[in-house]
């Protein structure tokens, strides 16, 4: 008998993992914004995401919606104990959504929309950050709902979470400019990027120095047979993969592919969502609340699954066409 | 300045603010969506500029309302957890399920193909650039479909089960859940709706631009579009909303009771309350102008048959009969007066003058935004009509609501109220503003980069290449 639990919480943690490899840059190039020079740059750095914003956010809509579907427990525990940064992060979009067509409308305020563009991608991060955090340090709950206040998700570590966030979504943004930025644009993004990646890099070692000691469970896995051999092999991987990325940013002017920065970085984002599913398996509230606990029952399961199997792959299929109708260097010509 | 208010009670304001605001946008941009694609198609068949530059000037208008519609429907799908934890709990295992099927159908549709169709035109070459205007145009009206079920699902539920641990479980069939029985008459009323109220803007728009100059071939033709829209779509929609008023009649008489405002029961024949005001401490209507009989002539179609009252519902499961009663009459009074100005069009292109007679012209633009309040008034009749419940008879409101201290739901309610009124109001202006400029021969395309210029359509020979 196959678990249908199982692959539902596989399929929320794609709809996750989609939503950060698709969003995370644009909400990246959002946060470096106010960095690019006003005029030609700032242009094509926006309109290098304007075709395909919109559908990357809604990987986060189907990571909500799914959520209420496949486990609906979770998201009536999960939403309302992470309140305030939620809402700060649905208002942070909304600034940063209407400033793609706001910013063309009324150059007059253009500066406005801009700081908002910015301001509104660096709330949601953070926001995004913190959840994770906040999720992971363990959350109050009392029989089916949160019994906690409503700044209990505010300690250093989610602070922490919500940096390493925005300092990773960043270095997404500045290696996708270097992917389908040329000139000037380019250069400044590959000197983002070279600042951005060490950040990183200690960002995700002190994330995961921490997290072990906030919950008995995580130090169990990462520290006892047989998790004690992913915990070995995690900081290896992460160097080599980092070191991948420093050297090809640098060779990008100088005969190296412009698309490697990019995914070597997603990589990294992979590495370390790897690492967060072997601290929490099998709970979807961490050291609370199992996946079968907070399963929505068999016949919900069923009825999502069909939906899932046909339309996912049709809806990749047409994302992936999307990136290819807009595909090649954003230039002045563009999207003309 | 909310402090006297408990936290349910915000949690209920921002609900119905935040849904409000938003559903402004979906009403508007399901009509303007199948309004472009019939003026692409209309240029795909014809090659007439006309239709090419309509779609142009009409897609500017779009992206804005469109952008303005997601950012407030994110919102949406993480109110029902944040502040309506309860009810998402309970109810998540029959919902959810409709609600991610909304998302894969439909909001991944509009949203994947909307950067083709924004875009895209010199890039995937007119047939390919049709389909995505197409793709996005069924988006919209399958997103429609999912929320209009999930929403007839907690007037009227059916084909579920009840848990042992207070859980709503989908029964055996989820065609007894998604087709339950106000569904179809919901769905048919509002998608109209959201047909007429892009109807009336388009018609204003056309009208103002009349006005300045008559021999505007674009104000012209989107004028006589609209006109047609209103005189053959508004009677359609009076008598759907009669249905559908029979179908909630059957289902929800509390909320008929509201509305007609009939505290008291008429056994032989009750009045139709024109206009009065509903005076729930004393059980009575004051004021009121009635027509005897005709309330039961309506809804039983015999003037004599008895009706029953408010008076034989228990006082705790009473709607608020004020708010249900003048947002109902609102809605039918702009209904008949977009009746109205469809008739009047009629004789007017009937007689030839319908680019002429400036009279016609002024009213229209008067009734630009009357869709909008219609489907606001629409929307707060059957939402404040079912209360008490949120799953009616099933689940009340007072239980559904998230276990938070009412300091944060006020903080929030007051940002949400600060940013929505900025930020859609600064984008109301900017729609009137493309609104104000008069449709050109030449319309840009939607600007994305630097200086605009400006790129007249091709007729669809003269496009090479370009195919993905």
């Amino acid at each position: 008998m196959i678990d249908l639990t199982i692959i539902w919480a596989g399929i929320i943690a794609f709809a996750v993992a989609a939503y950060v490899v698709m969003d995370g840059f644009d909400l990246g190039i959002g946060i470096l914004f106010p960095r690019f020079p006003v005029g030609r740059d700032r242009d094509m750095a926006m309109n290098s995401i304007a075709p395909v914003w919109d559908g990357n956010e809604t990987w986060l809509v189907l990571g909500g919606g799914g959520l209420m579907a496949a486990f609906p427990l979770a998201y009536a525990i999960i939403l309302p104990a992470l309140y305030a940064p939620l809402i700060a992060m649905l208002l942070g979009l909304v600034f940063r959504g209407v400033a793609f067509e706001f910013r063309w409308r009324d150059p007059g305020h253009r500066r406005f929309w801009d700081f908002a563009f910015c301001g509104g991608s660096i709330v949601a991060t953070l926001a995004q950050g913190i959840t994770l955090g906040a999720l992971l340090q363990g959350i109050t709950i009392n029989g089916r709902a949160y019994a906690g206040g409503w700044w209990e998700w505010l300690t250093p570590f989610s602070l922490l979470t919500g940096l390493s966030l925005l300092i990773g979504y960043a270095l997404l943004g500045a290696s996708w400019l270097i992917w389908k930025a040329e000139g000037g644009l380019q250069t400044q993004a590959r000197g983002m990027a070279r600042l951005l990646l060490p950040a990183l890099l200690a960002a995700i070692g002190l994330v995961s120095a921490y997290t072990p000691f906030l919950e008995a469970q995580y130090y169990q896995r990462w520290f006892e047979w047989p998790g004690v051999l992913a915990s070995a092999q995690m900081p290896l991987l992460v160097a080599i993969v980092g070191f991948l990325a420093w050297r090809a940013i640098g060779k990008v002017q100088n005969g190296g592919r412009d698309w490697t920065p990019f995914f070597l970085i997603l990589l990294l984002f992979g590495l370390s969502m790897i690492g967060l599913a072997i601290s929490i398996w099998p709970d979807v509230i961490p050291g609370r609340v199992s996946i079968w606990e907070a399963a929505a029952p068999e016949r919900s399961q069923i009825f999502m699954l069909i939906g899932a199997g046909v339309l996912v792959p049709v809806i990749l299929a047409y994302t992936v066409w999307a990136y290819w109708v807009f595909r090649g260097k954003v230039d002045e010509t563009g999207y003309h | 300045m909310f402090e006297s208010f408990d936290a349910l009670f915000l949690a209920r304001a921002q609900f119905a603010f935040t849904v409000s605001f938003h559903f402004i946008f979906p009403a508007f941009s399901i009509g303007l969506a199948s309004f472009l694609m019939v003026l692409e198609a209309l240029w795909l068949k014809t090659g007439k500029g006309v239709y090419a530059n309509l779609y142009r000037y009409w897609l500017k208008i779009f992206a804005v309302a469109f952008a303005m519609g997601v950012v407030s429907g994110i919102v949406m799908s993480y109110q029902f957890g944040t502040n309506w934890s309860v009810f998402s709990d309970k109810a998540g295992p029959v919902i959810g399920p409709l609600m991610a099927y909304e998302v894969l159908t439909a909001f991944f549709l509009e949203a994947g193909f909307l950067g083709v169709m924004l875009f895209g035109i010199n890039k995937v070459g007119p047939r390919l650039h049709f389909a995505a205007t197409c793709m996005v145009a069924l988006g919209t009206f399958i997103s429609a479909f999912w929320i209009l079920s999930v929403n007839s699902w907690m007037q009227t539920p059916t084909g579920y089960e009840m848990g042992a641990n207070g859980q709503f479980l989908p029964g055996p069939s989820w065609v007894a859940i998604i087709f339950n029985p106000s569904f179809p008459y919901r769905l048919v009323h509002t998608v109209i709706a959201a047909y007429l109220t892009t109807a009336f803007v388009v018609g204003a728009v056309g009208a103002w631009h009349l006005l300045r100059d008559r021999a505007n071939p674009g104000a012209r033709k989107m004028f006589s579009m609209a006109m047609w829209m209103a005189a053959l779509v508004a009677p359609v929609q009076i008598f759907a909303g009669d249905m559908h008023g029979l179908n909630t009649l059957e289902h929800q008489p509390a909320k008929v009771m509201a509305m007609e405002g009939h505290y008291q029961s008429h056994p032989d024949g009750a009045p139709l309350i024109l206009f009065g005001v509903p005076n729930s401490a004393e059980k009575r209507v004051d004021y009121a102008i009635e027509i005897p009989k005709a309330s039961s002539l309506i809804l039983k179609h015999d003037p004599d048959a008895p009706l029953a009252g408010l008076d034989t519902v228990p006082e705790d499961q009473h709607p608020p009969v004020g708010t249900v009663f003048w947002a109902f009459r609102i809605m039918v009074g702009l209904g008949f007066a977009m009746l109205g100005l469809g008739l009047w069009s009629l004789a007017a292109r009937a007689r030839r003058k319908l680019y002429d007679w400036s009279w016609l012209h002024r009213a229209a633009i008067l009734m630009g935004p009357s869709g909008f309040i219609a489907v606001i008034a629409g929307w707060v009749t059957t939402e404040v009509g079912r209360q008490p419940w949120t799953i009616y008879g099933q689940l009340r409101t007072v239980q559904s609501a998230s276990p938070l201290d009412a300091p944060a739901v006020a903080a929030s309610l007051l940002a949400f109220i600060i940013v929505y009124f900025a930020v859609f109001g600064a984008g109301t202006l900017y729609i009137l503003k493309l609104m104000g400029k008069p449709p050109e021969p030449h319309e840009e395309a939607v600007p994305t980069h630097g200086p605009v210029r400006t790129a007249g359509i091709t007729p669809a020979p003269a496009i090479e290449g370009g195919q993905a």
